[in-house]
């Protein structure tokens, strides 16, 4: 069966959301597409929109395709699906600061300790540390895919360092410089003020003692990381200092940027490096990219990190698969998003099955991400499956397994004409003192390569603007503009 | 702002100025090359270029001679001169993008376009032709950069870092130009020798682009000791010392009033300034020009140190 469409649905006509578009990509010339969407990547690269491939010295910096065809969902898909998000991030929150304290979930059975205790991202300096109104992940990104226009399902949650939100901003930048008169014909969700939420947040987490103007900065690994055009880029939205780690000191237990007019003190980093990176005093001690000193500061309560040092415990594959049940385990309710099923292959019963069924699964490392390290089996030849089993027998523990599941597809420009390509969306979900913040949208990211599932810019992925329109009246006539270039061709 | 960023706008304009002065200096090497005129001194236009840019002893570890072919490759192309324009380029393309949250985005596009138009034009297969646009399109870079920096830059500590990176470069390279003919400048004998001296103060003026504005000036021939005079002490030469040092200073002294706090650097760029403006042409020739202006080189380049020691660690 082919796989549901946003546009066509499973073939029954095109879905009042996608009107628009579809009048759109009709009336459309060819021939103009492709000389748009060649002038949307040369915007993309003078811009500088670019990112690193690791392990890619040709291409230094590539920019991530971007697709001119925009993802629509309606304002009540969008409303489900905000009350699922924010429902979500809250347990992950909640989670967190129980794994790091009391332990509760724990001593119910909910979770094995060994997986949160022994877990290569569990932090023991986070043990006992009191944090700002108790948030741990300031920025989450919540990977959602749908099979039919009913559920939403989470594929993975980011509760790290998740990038991909300047895409978001650029696309619909973008966008709306080339096809204004789509823009005029629907009213479209802004995102635009997301770096205001996003300081709005960080701000309101700002430790006690900070002054009540708190500085926050933003701090990049450097120029080299694949990520670093965003973090200028967000930077620059958020009016915050850009620093790397060669910038800040601690001095008697709080952090000091190094500026022209001599030491001033830091009071939140929104941070885009790993945890290992952060200090070398406690973590990795061959990092220089990181501040000596940082954890004491932050163990002080002299700064907030955010998001904060030993989130990793609560967004890898194993965890994952109790989400629902930490849901109902803080919350009392039922979760709105649902899990994709999951064999946990440290199960004996799981792992027997995986192995019998690997051709059919997609199999991913529990500490995986960026779509490395994963095997698609309907898209693998016999030796790969071969040695992807050997290494599943070898440490189970590492792996988890899922159906192959039929992402929902769009339409999508691809060089000789519009053809349906497998999406996915990561929403970016704020965590404040105050609440939770969502824009409505999110990043759409798009397998290019006919029939691929693996979404991710280092694999070939490219993105969409993200649409949240007003709910479509059922049965209305076909939009305005498709009428109007009706009767222009017809007259 | 922080150190290192205004660390990096200091040096992505010394190193935008250092492309586009060097572009000026090909520019008027290659026309030179044109003339049918023999130096009396022996040296030739080409490796007159070299030793205006600093570079004559690295560049004689990799050359034996100073022909059109190997200057070019060497100043415009290659990677094993810390200075030709590839690598000005290169490394202040590397200091926007650590900067980029400094730059307007018109600056940054400038930067940006430019090093991805130019990345791709190389040494062997130039014609005459492919190499005087690629000059023109590095100078038109320098140009526009400089454009968008005063027309879309806030008027603050990241300005003045920008503008001090831009003066302090182009004294240093007014002086080093200068110096090229200084040694033969006899101020018993204030007319041109041969031709061939002629076309090589000309030369100077030239790579400056001063050549015009001389004649608007003084409405006189080529008289070394006026060109010394124009290129150090006429305040309306936008390329002369003095010009340079009052913008050294201007911006020096921004920064301090922003900043509320006076250091080394504004006391020591006001004494050169002064030193400039209290020198007259026969008190240069008292001196030596020669000497006065290998002097002046070195006070520039402590000059640059003293802001880094304050503003930059």
């Amino acid at each position: 069966m082919p796989a549901f469409d946003e546009m066509n649905g499973f073939g029954q006509g095109v879905r009042p959301a996608y009107r628009t578009i579809q009048a759109w990509l009709d009336s459309s010339d060819p021939e103009n597409l492709r000389r748009l969407q060649k002038e949307a990547e040369f915007l993309f690269r003078r811009i500088g929109i670019t990112f690193a491939v690791y392990g890619d010295a040709e291409a230094e910096e590539r920019i991530i395709p971007f697709d001119i065809v925009p993802r629509v969902l309606t304002g009540s898909e969008w409303s489900t699906l905000s009350k699922g998000l924010t429902q979500r991030v809250t347990a992950l929150n909640r989670f967190l600061a129980d794994v790091y304290g009391a332990g509760e979930v724990i001593r119910a059975g909910v979770v094995p300790a060994d997986l949160v205790y022994q877990n290569p991202a569990f932090r023991p300096e986070m043990v006992g540390l009191k944090l700002p109104h108790d948030v741990y992940v300031q920025i989450a990104g919540i990977d959602i895919i749908r099979t039919d226009d009913k559920d939403f399902y989470v594929l993975e949650d980011n509760a790290r360092t998740p990038s991909g939100v300047s895409y978001m901003l650029e696309n619909r930048d973008v966008q709306m410089r080339l096809f204004p008169d789509l823009f005029a014909e629907t009213r479209i969700q802004p995102v635009d003020n997301y770096p205001d939420e996003l300081l709005a947040s960080l701000r309101s987490l700002a430790p006690a003692s900070a002054p009540a103007e708190p500085t926050v900065v933003l701090m990049t690994p450097g120029p080299l990381n694949s990520a670093y055009y965003e973090h200028s880029f967000l930077a620059d939205k958020l009016g915050v200092e850009l620093v790397e780690g060669r910038d800040l000191f601690v001095l008697d237990g709080v952090v000091y940027m190094r500026t022209t007019r001599g030491p001033k003190r830091v009071d939140v980093i929104y941070r885009r490096i790993d945890d290992d990176f952060l200090d070398p005093m406690v973590f990795r001690p061959d990092s220089v990219l990181g501040i000596p000193g940082l954890i004491s500061a932050y163990r002080a309560g002299n700064v907030t990190l955010a998001n904060a040092v030993g989130t990793g415990v609560a967004d890898d594959k194993a965890i994952y698969t109790y989400m629902p049940d930490i849901v109902r385990f803080y919350l009392g309710e039922e979760p709105i998003l649902k899990n994709v099923p999951t064999w946990r292959c440290r199960e004996p019963d799981s792992l027997r099955y995986v192995l019998d069924h690997l051709p059919e699964l997609v199999v991913k490392e529990v500490q995986g991400s960026g779509g490395y390290g994963m095997l698609v089996g309907p898209k693998s030849t016999r030796e790969q499956i071969d040695s992807f089993r050997a290494k599943l027998i070898a440490d189970p523990d590492g792996f988890i397994a899922q159906p192959t599941l039929a992402l929902s597809t769009s339409p999508t420009f691809v060089g000789d004409g519009i053809a349906p390509r497998h999406i996915d969306l990561r929403p970016f979900v704020l965590t404040g003192a105050d609440k939770v913040r969502i824009v409505p949208g999110g990043l759409t990211r798009v397998a290019l390569k006919e029939g691929s599932l693996v979404v991710n810019s280092s694999q070939g992925g490219g993105t969409k603007d993200t649409w949240i329109i007003e709910d479509p009246a059922e049965g209305t006539p076909p939009a305005a503009g498709q009428a109007q270039s009706q009767s222009q061709a017809g007259g | 702002m922080l150190s290192r960023h205004a660390d990096s706008l200091y040096w992505l304009a010394r190193y935008v100025e250092r492309a586009e002065n060097t572009a000026r200096l090909l520019e008027a090497a290659t026309r030179l090359s044109a003339t049918p005129i023999t130096a009396e001194d022996g040296r030739n236009e080409w490796e007159m270029a070299v030793d205006g840019t600093g570079t004559l002893d690295l560049f004689h570890e990799q050359h034996a001679e100073a022909t059109q072919r190997t200057v070019v490759d060497f100043l415009a192309f290659s990677h094993a001169n810390p200075s030709s324009i590839r690598n000005c380029l290169d490394i202040a393309r590397a200091n926007a993008r650590s900067v980029r949250t400094a730059l307007t985005m018109d600056m940054w596009e400038t930067i940006n376009s430019g090093w991805m138009e130019t990345r791709g034009v190389n040494s062997p297969s130039l014609t005459r032709q492919e190499l005087s646009d690629f000059l023109s399109r590095v100078k038109e870079l320098s140009l526009r950069f400089d454009g968008s920096a005063y027309r879309t830059m806030l008027r603050n500590d990241a300005y003045y870092f920008l503008r001090l990176g831009t003066f302090i470069e182009r004294a240093d390279f007014t002086a080093r130009v200068l110096a090229l003919k200084a040694d033969v400048l006899d101020p018993n004998r204030p007319s041109i020798g041969g031709s061939s001296d002629y076309f090589q103060w000309s030369w100077i003026l030239r790579s400056v682009s001063a050549l015009t504005s001389y004649h608007w000036v003084y409405r006189d021939n080529l008289k070394p000791n006026l060109v010394a005079e124009f290129l150090i002490l006429k305040a309306e030469m936008p390329r002369s010392l003095v010009s340079c040092y009052e913008n050294v200073t201007l911006n020096l002294d921004s920064l301090s009033r922003d900043y509320g706090r006076q250091g080394a650097s504004q006391r020591k760029a006001r004494m050169l300034l002064s030193q400039l403006q209290d020198t007259t042409l026969p008190g240069l020739f008292a001196i030596g020009l020669k000497d006065f202006l290998e002097r002046f080189i070195l006070d520039n380049a402590s000059l640059g140190n003293t802001i880094a020691e304050q503003y930059l660690g």
